[in-house]
């Protein structure tokens, strides 16, 4: 009879076949050594790696390889011009991205009505966050590179905006004189009393003469054309003052040209669409981890969706926001390829000084130093990297500075 | 089932005052008489009603989620100056109807209203009311206290600074006589610089409420304040909004029996999508009219 009992609830609980204790802490105590050890094989393998990188790079890095520029002789080299133009490309990338990524991140979180179209555009912003960077150079390259070609090639501009004009003159110095211009190819009528810029000429200290950057004007002196025509500044004789020897643009920080060439804006902005899908997106988790009761408690005052976004939701997310941006911040500065699609020359020698200039960046001068086969090229690609490595710790460390700057009201 | 039932004066103390409908222009006598005595209960079914002004009033009024019909012909006034409780079970629909009386339901892309809503003689779901001035005149109180992750001051500041723009020293005098008003200023205002988040949950709730008349409105919708909060801090806010009612009109959703029966002057139940009983508190937990109605007060309920 008590075969046919239902069993009562303990003696059910009894009836499963027990466990070996000590094997099931032995699983516990290999599951966390196998933990430790894969640990350890990360940070072992980035250690050694650093460790490398510091033994070859350090003794390179001396006060001079951040003043000099490229140079044949690995003795010289320096990483003036990449350092400069990886910080240049660096600043347009963040103040285009952020701006236009933090935007799209609030209309599709707060705004954007919750459809079929709105839906493709956020799948495909996943996407492109996936797509290879060298994808983008490619972009690049037609975009703001060539712009389809729609303005003429690259080094025949056919729009320019900013820049001041100069026609070339030779005075009897033999020095050339600056003249505003209207229009290239068109000479101005050049007559006495006119004003014009000759080149400032400077002494070093080893007391070579050497021209400068800076123009101070003089008063032109028109003469009619004669053996002896009197030497002097600004006296230009006339048959040299009829055609100008050449045009010349003088490019304020904010001088553009379309199209772009291979100018820090065109990296910059080419820059800028590798990191933007990766800025909406974390702008957007950023956006969604503040709570909704905020923006109903806010919504319930009688504040517009607009206030309510600019007053509490963005400023309980900016830390996120930021996290995130720095981080995308730091991938266009290791970034080497689509910069190299580009097709920027890798020897320059001066640091940029308008949006036109030409450039270079700190991945690029780092693998074209690696691929040389001189020994001492290898090094200096060590101390590169160690420069790079350096940038980027000093963006991340700004980052947590705004983060904590505008965290302080918060906490 | 709604407020107006036939006048017949009972042996109500403070009838006479109540029962002028209209001619309570002169609001310090009701709420004088509110404040001495509560209203006797009466045990006829067509006993005084206690009319005031109506503040809101619901009229043929149905809601839907989607294709779920969450509010049946609601016919409902609102008296002004008074606390109403909304009683009735998860899901009932109490919640919904008072997120209609602010439209903060209009964030509910699924939700819609049919009939009227009125609130002192305008349709407050017509697609020309502006929602924002709305929301300024209807504040509204969360289950959940959400102060804003801003110091206490700016917390309170908020809302004032959404619709005007202030001066410093009125804008800090605004401040302490909201905070004052909501009886926390005693404790707040040597850390108003400091962050809301830091206070405790009662606290939290207290500055809600403060935060929600800054701006200035005539009705409070509480939609079960007390309910994440401990029994000291709830009785503080009861303490609160006894002492709030004669300024604003108070809707309060709650399940906490007591709670409707300790601070409202009028009670709401809602069963099923439709709403049961509106009458006097003291009618709807001595007498109710429908079975309902007293299973679900006495505890008995399913």
């Amino acid at each position: 009879m008590s075969d046919e009992r239902t069993p009562n609830l303990p003696e059910l609980v009894e009836r499963g076949e027990p466990r070996s204790q000590s094997r099931r802490r032995a699983f516990d105590r290999g599951f966390l050594i196998t933990c430790l050890a894969i640990t350890a094989i990360a940070v072992l393998a980035l250690g050694v790696l650093l460790g490398s990188i510091l033994i070859e790079g350090l003794p390179g890095l001396r006060w001079s390889f951040f003043t000099e520029y490229a140079s044949r002789d690995p003795a010289k080299a320096g990483i003036r011009a990449p350092l400069w133009g990886s910080i240049w490309v660096a600043s347009i990338c963040a103040i285009v991205a952020l701006p236009i990524g933090i935007a799209t991140a609030v209309w599709l979180e707060e705004f954007a009505p919750k459809n079929r179209i709105t839906g493709f555009i956020r799948l495909n912003i996943s996407n492109l966050a996936g797509v290879p960077s060298i994808v983008y150079g490619i972009l690049g390259l037609t975009l703001f590179v060539r712009m389809f070609g729609l303005f003429g090639p690259i080094q025949a501009p056919e729009l320019e905006i900013g820049g001041r004009l100069y026609a070339i003159y030779y005075d009897t110095m033999q020095e050339p004189i600056r003249v505003p211009a209207a229009e290239r190819g068109v000479a101005p009528e050049l007559k006495t009393g006119d004003i014009g810029y000759v080149q400032e000429i400077e002494e070093t200290p080893d007391g070579d003469l050497i021209f400068t950057d800076r123009w101070t004007p003089v008063t032109l002196t028109i003469v009619p054309e004669d053996a002896d025509a009197p030497e002097g500044y600004g006296i230009i004789e006339a048959w040299q003052a009829e055609e100008p020897a050449d045009f010349e643009i003088e490019r304020p920080w904010y001088y553009v040209q379309f199209p772009f060439g291979q100018s820090v804006l065109a990296g910059g902005l080419t820059l800028m669409l590798v990191v933007l899908p990766i800025v909406i997106i974390s702008s957007q988790e950023a956006l969604r981890a503040v709570p909704g009761s905020l923006r109903t408690g806010s919504l319930a005052m009688g504040a517009t969706k607009w206030q309510t976004t600019r007053k509490v939701t963005l400023p309980a997310s900016i830390p996120m926001i930021m996290t995130g941006s720095i981080l995308a911040m730091s991938r266009a500065i290791g970034e080497a390829a689509p910069i190299l699609v580009l097709g920027v020359a890798l020897f320059i020698t001066d640091t940029p000084s308008s949006l036109m200039d030409s450039f270079t960046v700190l991945p690029m001068q780092i693998y074209n130093w690696t691929s040389r086969w001189q020994e001492d090229f290898r090094a200096l690609a060590a101390t590169g990297i160690i420069v790079l490595l350096m940038v980027l710790l000093a963006f991340n460390a700004i980052a947590v500075l705004i983060r904590q700057k505008l965290q302080r009201p918060l906490s | 089932m709604t407020t107006s039932s036939p006048a017949d004066a009972g042996p109500v103390v403070d009838a006479p005052a109540r029962l002028a409908p209209y001619a309570a222009t002169d609001q310090v006598a009701v709420i004088e008489t509110m404040t001495t005595t509560p209203p006797a209960p009466t045990t006829d079914a067509s006993a005084p009603a206690p009319e005031s002004k109506v503040c809101i009033r619901a009229h043929d009024f149905n809601s839907w989620y989607g294709d779920f019909h969450a509010l049946h012909d609601i016919a409902l006034d609102v008296p002004t100056n008074q606390v109403t409780a909304f009683i009735g079970p998860s899901g009932c629909g109490k919640s919904t109807l008072l997120r209609w009386f602010n439209r903060m339901n209009d964030t509910i892309p699924s939700a819609r209203a049919e009939g009227t809503l009125d609130l002192q003689g305008t349709d407050l779901l017509s697609s020309r009311y502006d929602v924002v001035d709305l929301r300024r005149r209807v504040g509204m109180v969360f289950q959940k206290p959400n102060p804003f992750p801003k110091s206490i001051f700016d917390n309170i500041a908020y809302g004032p600074r959404l619709h005007r723009s202030y001066t410093r020293s009125d804008l800090a005098e605004l401040v302490e006589q909201s905070l004052r008003r909501a009886a926390i200023w005693d404790e707040v205002k040597d850390r108003l610089n400091q962050s809301a988040l830091g206070l405790s949950g009662g606290q939290q709730q207290r500055l809600c409420i403060a935060r929600a008349i800054a701006v200035g409105p005539e009705v409070l919708l509480m939609d079960e304040p007390c309910s994440a909060l401990d029994p000291r801090s709830t009785a503080a806010i009861e303490d609160l909004i006894r002492d709030l009612r004669h300024q604003y009109t108070i809707v309060i959703v709650t399940h906490n029996m007591q709670q409707a029966a300790r601070v409202s002057d009028r009670t709401a139940f809602f069963y099923e999508g439709r709403l049961v009983e509106s009458d006097e508190t003291e009618r709807i937990f001595t007498t109710p009219a429908h079975r309902e109605t007293e299973d679900y007060v006495s505890g008995r309920f399913g």
